[in-house]
């Protein structure tokens, strides 16, 4: 064998044997080192200056919403024939965001990648957080959301009026609100026996209270957690096909209308792996200064982000393929609408947000295809965020460029989104950050007590072998 | 007719796991039924050890299912044919395809949600009393120790016998847990 087959093997070896949590660890330390995190009394400085920063651009948020139920939706910058803009991007983009939170707690627990477990919790919590922030768009966009209950909710009004049950946007309303439910059942499942350990933990009687009344009385015998485990697989088989259906729905919003960009059979696939693209950048971001913030090196190991960037990569090359079949579909169909888009798309007026995209979500993630970048941290944190720029990028080109030039040249025009689109985007920017910081001081960023199976003490022997002894 | 006993059961506590699951086999062994061990982390056939039997919740979850799935047609159907039929071009009212993705929808919240609230209800929780909660030291259940209990009830409970016997299993410590 030659020397660098050797040294590949070295390193094959030394890979199987990266740890998902640091040696040294026993389910004391471990418990303690978890929660202190949030009984403690130190809490860092950053993240006082963290939850600053986004508790005032929650404001700007709510400044612009305001701005917008006393005066319309006149004061965004859609209008004919660019009726969707920032609104159903950022919908978009918020709800692509929130899928590698249950992509990490469902699908990954069903395949057994144990490295899950310490990344799962905030993953799942930034879902939530995520799905918040989207559903304030398409509200808002209505201009009267307190009228939207009728409009989007099969409620049984005096008008006797039913919402259209063949309409996309009403499969939306439903995706998205199962989403949002069924993501939080889950979260607040895996929070019980953490809430609590932080019942028994702490040592003041507000915190005794709150934590007591949320973990209900939970006491880790062994028969809840045989219902337990039972009710945690079912909800992550539930939830697997569940957000997968979820950015289907999304993109069925586009591909079900007949104008050219959008009229796409292969947007379903592809808009599920952009979510999942979109959403592992976004834990990276997150992940990567959390574990220096907290100290969490122990926990959120090397192997966790590098693991990330690999998803990541794929999945890039999955939206890649998706770009190129778009483009070979609107050369293929021998349609002049899909042709003309096309050409329009890559070199018409928005033509430099294509290009964008190309760079941020065909090329720079190939750096990652190196070992030495993709465990770089400074590396990885600059290409998480490239890809989030470049996934909003590709709602943009998807959405404007479809819409601003259709079938008739008599009704085309351009859209600029104003400043008040702007202000209620990084608005919500602010309030995802803000729920996020206000999560991490409250609840346990880290699963505990799925951490404590993943020592080597927690292995039990086979039943059978016991009864021998 | 005999005095209610005050006792609620003895609790030993175990350091290890593995002590526990042996500790919980022998017990089961020696012919004692109401057992319940408490553990920081689910440990896998530990309930089957204690001679828990049960495989209600995937069955109510899939009854949920069904629930949701026929909830979700049904209000369509009801909406778009019989309450409010609106003919837009001649199409089927009972455009069965357009109904499938809210359908779906419905049976994932439907099913869900019976996981949850079902395993919280044969779970018996919310419940903000629990003797167990009054023996000392029980607090660490949730973080680092292992408990076995037998229950006061069981018919083969003695106090000083089941103390005994619990002792010889070699636990870090047997106490008495007040009801």
């Amino acid at each position: 064998m030659t020397d660098s087959s050797h040294k590949r093997l070295a390193e094959a070896a030394e890979y199987e044997t990266a740890p998902v949590i640091e040696p040294g660890h026993t389910f004391g330390s471990l418990t303690d080192k978890i929660s202190a995190i949030v009984l403690t009394r130190q809490t860092p400085k950053m993240w006082f200056v963290g939850a600053a920063v986004s508790a005032a651009l929650t404001l700007v948020l709510l400044v612009s919403l305001t701005k917008l139920v006393f005066t319309g939706v006149g004061i965004w910058g859609n209008n004919v024939p660019v009726g969707w803009a920032f609104d159903i991007i950022n919908l978009v983009w918020w709800i692509g965001i929130g899928h590698a939170g249950t992509l990490i707690s469902a699908i990954l627990l069903l395949l057994r990648q144990s490295w899950r477990t310490s990344i799962n919790r905030f993953a799942e919590a930034m879902t939530l957080f995520a799905v918040s922030c989207a559903v304030i768009f398409p509200l808002f966009h209505t201009g009267r959301p307190w009228l939207a209950a009728y409009w989007l909710f099969p409620y049984p009004n005096t008008m006797g009026l039913w919402p259209q049950f063949r309409s996309p946007l009403i499969w939306d309303v439903f995706a998205i609100s199962t989403y949002g439910l069924v993501s939080l059942a889950f979260w607040f499942v895996g929070l019980i026996p953490d809430l609590a350990t932080l019942r028994d933990r702490s040592r003041n009687r507000w915190t005794q209270m709150i934590y007591g009344m949320l973990a209900m009385g939970w006491r880790g015998s062994a028969v809840h957690w045989y219902r337990y485990e039972t009710a945690y697989l079912l909800l992550a088989g539930l939830a697997t096909p569940l957000v997968l259906s979820v950015h289907t729905v999304v993109s069925l919003d586009f591909a079900v209308g007949i104008l050219p960009g959008w009229h796409a059979t292969i947007f379903p696939p592809y808009f599920v792996a952009g979510a999942i693209y979109a959403g592992f950048a976004m834990v990276l971001t997150l992940a990567i200064p959390l574990r220096a913030m907290y100290g969490l090196e122990d926990f959120i190991t090397n192997r966790h982000l590098e693991n990330m960037a690999k998803i990541t990569l794929v999945t890039g090359l999955i939206v890649v393929y998706g770009y190129a079949m778009e483009a070979f579909f609107g050369w293929y169909s021998a349609n002049q609408y899909e042709r003309f888009m096309l050409i329009n798309r890559m070199t018409g007026p928005y033509g430099w947000s294509y290009w964008a995209l190309i760079f941020c979500n065909g090329l720079v993630p190939q750096i990652l295809w190196i070992k030495k970048m993709r465990t770089n941290l400074v590396v990885l944190f600059v290409v998480a965020l490239v890809v989030s720029v470049g996934m909003w990028l590709e709602r943009f080109v998807i959405i404007v460029t479809s819409l601003h030039r259709d079938f008739l040249p008599s009704s085309w025009g351009m859209y600029y989104p104003t400043v008040w689109d702007f202000s209620t985007f990084f608005g919500t920017i602010g309030l995802f950050l803000m729920l996020l910081f206000l999560f991490l001081r409250v609840l346990p960023m880290i699963s505990i007590f799925e951490m404590r199976t993943l020592l080597p003490e927690a292995q039990v022997k086979e039943v059978e072998d016991l009864r021998v002894l | 007719m005999k005095p209610r006993t005050p006792m609620y059961g003895l609790l030993a506590e175990f350091h290890d796991a593995n002590e526990l699951v042996v500790a919980a086999s022998r017990a089961y062994e020696a012919g004692y039924r109401r057992l319940d061990a408490f553990t920081p982390f689910p440990i896998e056939g530990l309930a089957e050890v204690i001679g828990f039997r049960e495989k209600k919740l995937p069955l109510l979850v899939l009854v949920g299912g069904i629930v949701g799935a026929i909830t979700g047609f049904g209000l369509q159907y009801w909406t778009s044919v019989l309450a409010y039929p609106l003919n837009v071009g001649g199409r089927p009212y009972n455009s069965w395809p357009a109904f499938i993705p809210v359908t779906f929808e419905m049976t994932i919240l439907f099913a869900a949600f019976t996981a949850v609230l079902g395993m919280l209800a044969l779970n018996g929780l919310p419940m903000p009393y629990h003797p167990v909660f009054n023996a000392p030291g029980f607090a660490l259940a949730s973080r680092d120790r292992f408990f076995l209990l037998v229950e006061a009830r069981d018919g083969k409970f003695d106090r000083d016998e089941t103390a005994r016997f619990l002792r010889s299993l070699r636990p870090r410590e047997v106490v008495e847990v007040a009801h």
